[in-house]
């Protein structure tokens, strides 16, 4: 039974819950909105305001390194993403699907491991493993890395999903001659898609929010977006950097509302 | 499996369903196998060559040497210096999820409290929203309120609160809370919003006060969601390095820092690696622990 | 679970075992350059705003060399910076990262060189060797000039605000290292975030010199900069010009080219920074340095390398990269081109006196003590 009316809490304690609810959305809302604020200001300093201006969009946009490491964060995420994808999907089925087989409580440990290791340890490994292998440092070793850590998220959205989710109408399809394939498509593949649609916009998400990992397994001409800003930031502070996290910021706002759009079709369609 | 009821139980041959059970098997492995694959290769492999780099010795370069075994890196760990980091970072991360929890717990329940529907679901894409963008952006965003003409500076310095918070530990605390906060609020509302409040009803029935009736009954049962929550807090906190890379100063230099100066100018493999390791082992540890009392998936 | 572990393990260690390798192929193909030869793109691994290109090069009204390389010799180049000779060395060193050209320090050239990173030049591809400056031939981090050719050169001191410091009497190291001194401005200070230099300045503030192999002398540096650190804001080896600037820090430890160049650029028709801040290199002395480039053994455009080096060598772009970033050139050619203002400035150019004197110093390679030296500066910092 959900709650309704918000009967739980009343007078005073409601009251007080309120106030801490806006002033969390607040803390959570001033900070970025000033940063898009400033990125129309037209002054070298950011937090003085020298009258409205979009130059900082023109140079960022004529900042050949910046639109070049945009362009590598896209491709990475989405490579990553799609092949992650699948490869996590298929890992959450053989551990939700399949009872027993060689090797499953080892996969299901190895697969925890990425989500529980630390950034820096991950980049380590990886730096050192390319390092000994004599990889060629670039797009590619960026994104191996990024596979290697979004298998294991997307295997762990997709399996909270198969683990709610009623298997008898797998089996009722078995018992109607439909094949594994035919069963996969038709009727499993459907009903955990909210649950990939979910897995893979988190893999994008923590690809094009990558800092560490990538920093450490980049090459020439090889960063990508993030790290790119990240070095702008450490040298000195221009409202250019404010006009890039505005699109960064807006880029995903939108991301946040297609998937909730997606989520809420693919609901009412069951 | 769905249970057949007495009267529907077909009699099988034994040989057949062993089959059947080692063919389903084999599917299993084969449907898991390129992602076990990509992960021992790109994964466990790696995870296992810093743990040996860990005991290496160090090139003029400061590459590991395969040769020379020795416990230097590891013996290294104990050094006042490295403690005090690692001390530092580990009550930094505890402090920034405790934190995160004491603000973010009144913030789900007051969600998940809310009338379901238009006014729940707007407030939980208001939290989402943070949640997805980008985490140096929000990072950035601290960095120049906290700057010498921020505007928090501005307001500190006018109302005589404090002056340049900018390159110290306070702005680290500020920036990791940020950061991390939606991570604490959404497992939150997941665990509080599940919640049968019809047992709440119950302790009230029973003459509770709606403290007692929090304590006992809705605490509890959110449980999952507060383990859940800080081990998604704690865990980055503990190796957070872009936060304090941009809103600390040389005296706030943290264990994830300290790792990847190792690797650049320290020009020390080996301790780079033992240094991780170190920290890996400890994240294990509480990740068992975690699985150990209870919790289920993430 | 052990089993699986187990295998992982052994295949580890195998894989450990098998090293890198492969850069006798790069010498060779080093040798057979001829000048203005060109085998590939050039992968460039510079210090962050070292060589004017796009929308930079437009702002300072200086020629885009990048472009002008490309052009004349029709390959490509992709631009990679850095902020630190230890990162680039990292880089290097990890192998994997292709690059063609790097621009290493003095002594982080002895070090690679040492450690078989680097190609032996081929100098009958170098046509304008002769341009340089013969002060710049024959330094002690590479005598023969087989590894490296002067790129810039410069010193490091302090830059700072007038509101803070009055350099009319000259200036010591204190300001950075005394208490007593920088108790008015504290938390508004930056440090190079340079193991050398760093410790360099705080050897020269006791009076050591900044290649000292004794370890009392480095252990009393260190000490120093461990002191001074609570009084930092940060420690920056790029930016750190932009915040001095911008007001953050009142007082900066850095190069002299990035100062005057920010200077200029914060300058405008009304308003002259100039009259704001200064740049001064303390009395007890300091660094001089020289940046050179060179050519990594993972090269894989070596005579494309080469000719960059030779359209650098060029007294034009010589004086181009001068006029843009506010560094001493090397080359004597050049000197034609460079505007006057930057010749006679002797923050740019100091006189002959103070490197005869010994208080200006080249960083000299360490040996195997220069890891005790970053070994004591990332304990200081922390």
């Amino acid at each position: 039974m959900n709650l309704s009316e918000g009967t739980a809490t009343r007078g005073l304690v409601e009251k007080l819950l309120t106030i801490n609810g806006w002033a969390v959305f607040l803390f959570l809302y001033v900070p970025i909105s000033i940063v898009m604020i400033f990125s129309f200001s037209d002054h070298p300093n950011v937090g003085i305001w020298g009258g409205f201006t979009l130059d900082w969009y023109d140079r960022m946009l004529g900042n050949d390194q910046l639109m070049r490491a945009l362009r590598n964060s896209v491709i990475v995420g989405l490579v990553s993403t799609f092949v992650s994808t699948i490869l996590g999907t298929a890992a959450a089925i053989a551990l939700e699907r399949y009872r027993r087989w060689i090797g499953k409580r080892p996969f299901d440990a190895l697969l925890y491991l990425p989500v529980i290791i630390p950034d820096v340890t991950m980049a380590v490994m990886l730096l050192i493993w390319f390092a000994q292998l004599n990889f060629r440092f670039g797009l590619t070793t960026i994104l191996l890395s990024h596979i290697a850590f979004n298998i294991s998220f997307v295997a762990i959205v997709v399996r909270a999903r198969l683990a709610n989710m009623d298997d008898s109408l797998e089996e009722a399809a078995a018992d109607l001659y439909a094949g594994r394939w035919q069963t996969f498509r038709r009727v499993t593949l459907p009903l955990i898609w909210p649950g990939v649609i979910g897995g893979a916009l988190l893999a994008l998400t923590l690809s094009l929010d990558d800092v560490v990992i990538t920093s450490l397994v980049q090459g020439p001409g090889a960063t990508t977006l993030p790290v790119y800003v990240f070095g702008l930031i450490r040298r000195s502070v221009t409202p250019e950097i404010n006009a890039v996290s505005t699109v960064m910021l807006v880029a995903s706002m939108l991301l946040v509302l297609m998937s909730l759009g997606f989520q809420r079709r693919a609901e009412t369609r069951e | 499996m769905t249970q057949l009821a007495e009267h529907e139980r077909v009699e099988v041959n034994p040989e057949l369903e062993e089959r059947a059970e080692k063919d389903k098997a084999r599917r299993g492995l084969l449907t898991a196998l390129p992602a076990y694959v990509y992960l021992i290769a790109f994964f466990a492999i790696p995870l296992v060559l810093v743990f040996v780099f860990s005991f290496a010795s160090r090139s003029r370069t400061g590459t590991p040497v395969l040769a020379d075994w020795n416990l230097d890196s590891w013996a290294r760990l104990f050094d006042p210096l490295v403690a005090g980091l690692a001390w530092r970072s580990l009550w930094l991360a505890v402090v920034n999820t405790l934190l995160c929890l004491l603000i973010g717990y009144p913030f789900a329940y007051w969600i998940a409290t809310r009338r379901a529907g238009t006014t729940r679901n707007l407030l939980l894409i208001l939290v989402l929203i943070p949640f997805w963008s980008n985490f140096l952006v929000r990072t950035y965003a601290w960095r120049t309120l906290l700057d010498v003409d921020g505007f928090v500076t501005q307001f500190g310095e006018a109302t005589g609160l404090w002056g340049q918070l900018l390159f110290s530990l306070p702005a680290v605390f500020i920036g990791l809370l940020y950061g991390y906060l939606p991570f604490m609020v959404l497992p939150l509302y997941a665990a509080i919003e599940r919640i049968d409040w019809s047992l709440v009803d119950a302790a009230r029935d029973l003459y509770a006060t709606g403290g007692d009736a929090f304590r006992k009954v809705t605490l509890p049962l959110s449980r999952p969601g507060i383990v859940a929550g800080s081990i998604l807090v704690f865990i980055p906190s503990l190796g957070a390095y872009v936060t304090p890379d941009i809103l600390g100063g040389p005296n706030t230099t943290l264990i994830g820092e300290y790792i990847v100066t190792q690797f650049g100018a320290a020009r020390n493999w080996p301790f780079g690696a033992a240094l991780s390791s170190a920290i890996l082992i400890v994240m294990l540890i509480a990740t068992i622990y975690y699985f150990r009392s209870g919790g289920r998936t993430l | 679970m052990r089993r699986i572990a187990l295998i992982a393990a052994l295949l580890g260690l195998v894989v450990a075992a098998c090293a890198g390798d492969v850069e006798g192929d790069v010498q060779a193909a080093a040798d057979a350059c001829e000048a203005g030869e060109v085998d590939g793109d050039l992968n460039l691994y510079n210090w962050t705003e070292y060589i004017p290109y796009g929308s930079i090069a437009e702002e300072f009204e200086v020629d885009d060399l990048i472009a002008k390389f490309e052009e004349e010799h029709s390959v490509e180049v992709t631009l990679t910076e850095y902020e630190s000779n230890e990162a680039m060395l990292q880089q290097v060193e990890a192998g994997g990262a292709p690059y063609d050209l790097v621009v290493p320090s003095d002594y982080m050239v002895s070090l690679m060189a040492d450690s078989n990173l680097l190609v032996s030049l081929n100098k009958d591809a170098l046509t304008n060797l002769g341009n340089l400056d013969p002060t710049f031939t024959g330094l002690p981090f590479d005598p023969n000039g087989d590894f490296s050719v002067p790129y810039q050169w410069g010193t490091t001191g302090i830059g700072f605000s007038y509101e803070v410091i009055d350099d009319t009497e000259g200036i010591s190291w204190g300001i950075l290292f005394d208490p007593a001194q920088r108790g008015d401005y504290a938390g508004q200070i930056s440090m190079l975030d340079d193991s050398r230099e760093a410790l360099g300045a705080a050897l020269k503030y006791l009076g050591y010199s900044l290649n000292t192999t004794s370890q009392e002398e480095l252990d009393a540096a260190a000490q120093l900069i461990s002191d001074t650190t609570a009084d930092l804001a940060t420690f920056s080896s790029a930016g750190y010009e932009d915040l001095l600037v911008e007001g953050t820090t009142v007082v900066a430890h850095g190069w002299n080219g990035d100062f005057f160049a920010a200077y200029d650029g914060a300058s405008t028709d009304e308003y002259d920074a100039y009259e704001d801040f200064g740049f001064a290199v303390p009395d007890e002395g300091g660094v001089v340095w020289v940046d050179t480039m060179a050519i990594p053994t993972t090269a894989e455009s070596p005579c494309t390398a080469h000719a960059f080096i030779d359209f650098i060598l060029d007294a034009e772009n010589g004086a181009t990269l001068t006029n843009y970033n506010y560094y001493a050139s090397p080359n004597a050619a050049a000197e034609e081109f460079i505007y006057p203002e930057i010749l006679e400035d002797t923050a740019i150019y100091p006189s002959q006196e103070l490197f005869d004197d010994g208080s200006l110093e080249f960083l000299e390679d360490l040996g195997d003590f220069s890891t005790n030296y970053e070994d004591a500066f990332v304990q200081a910092k922390s």
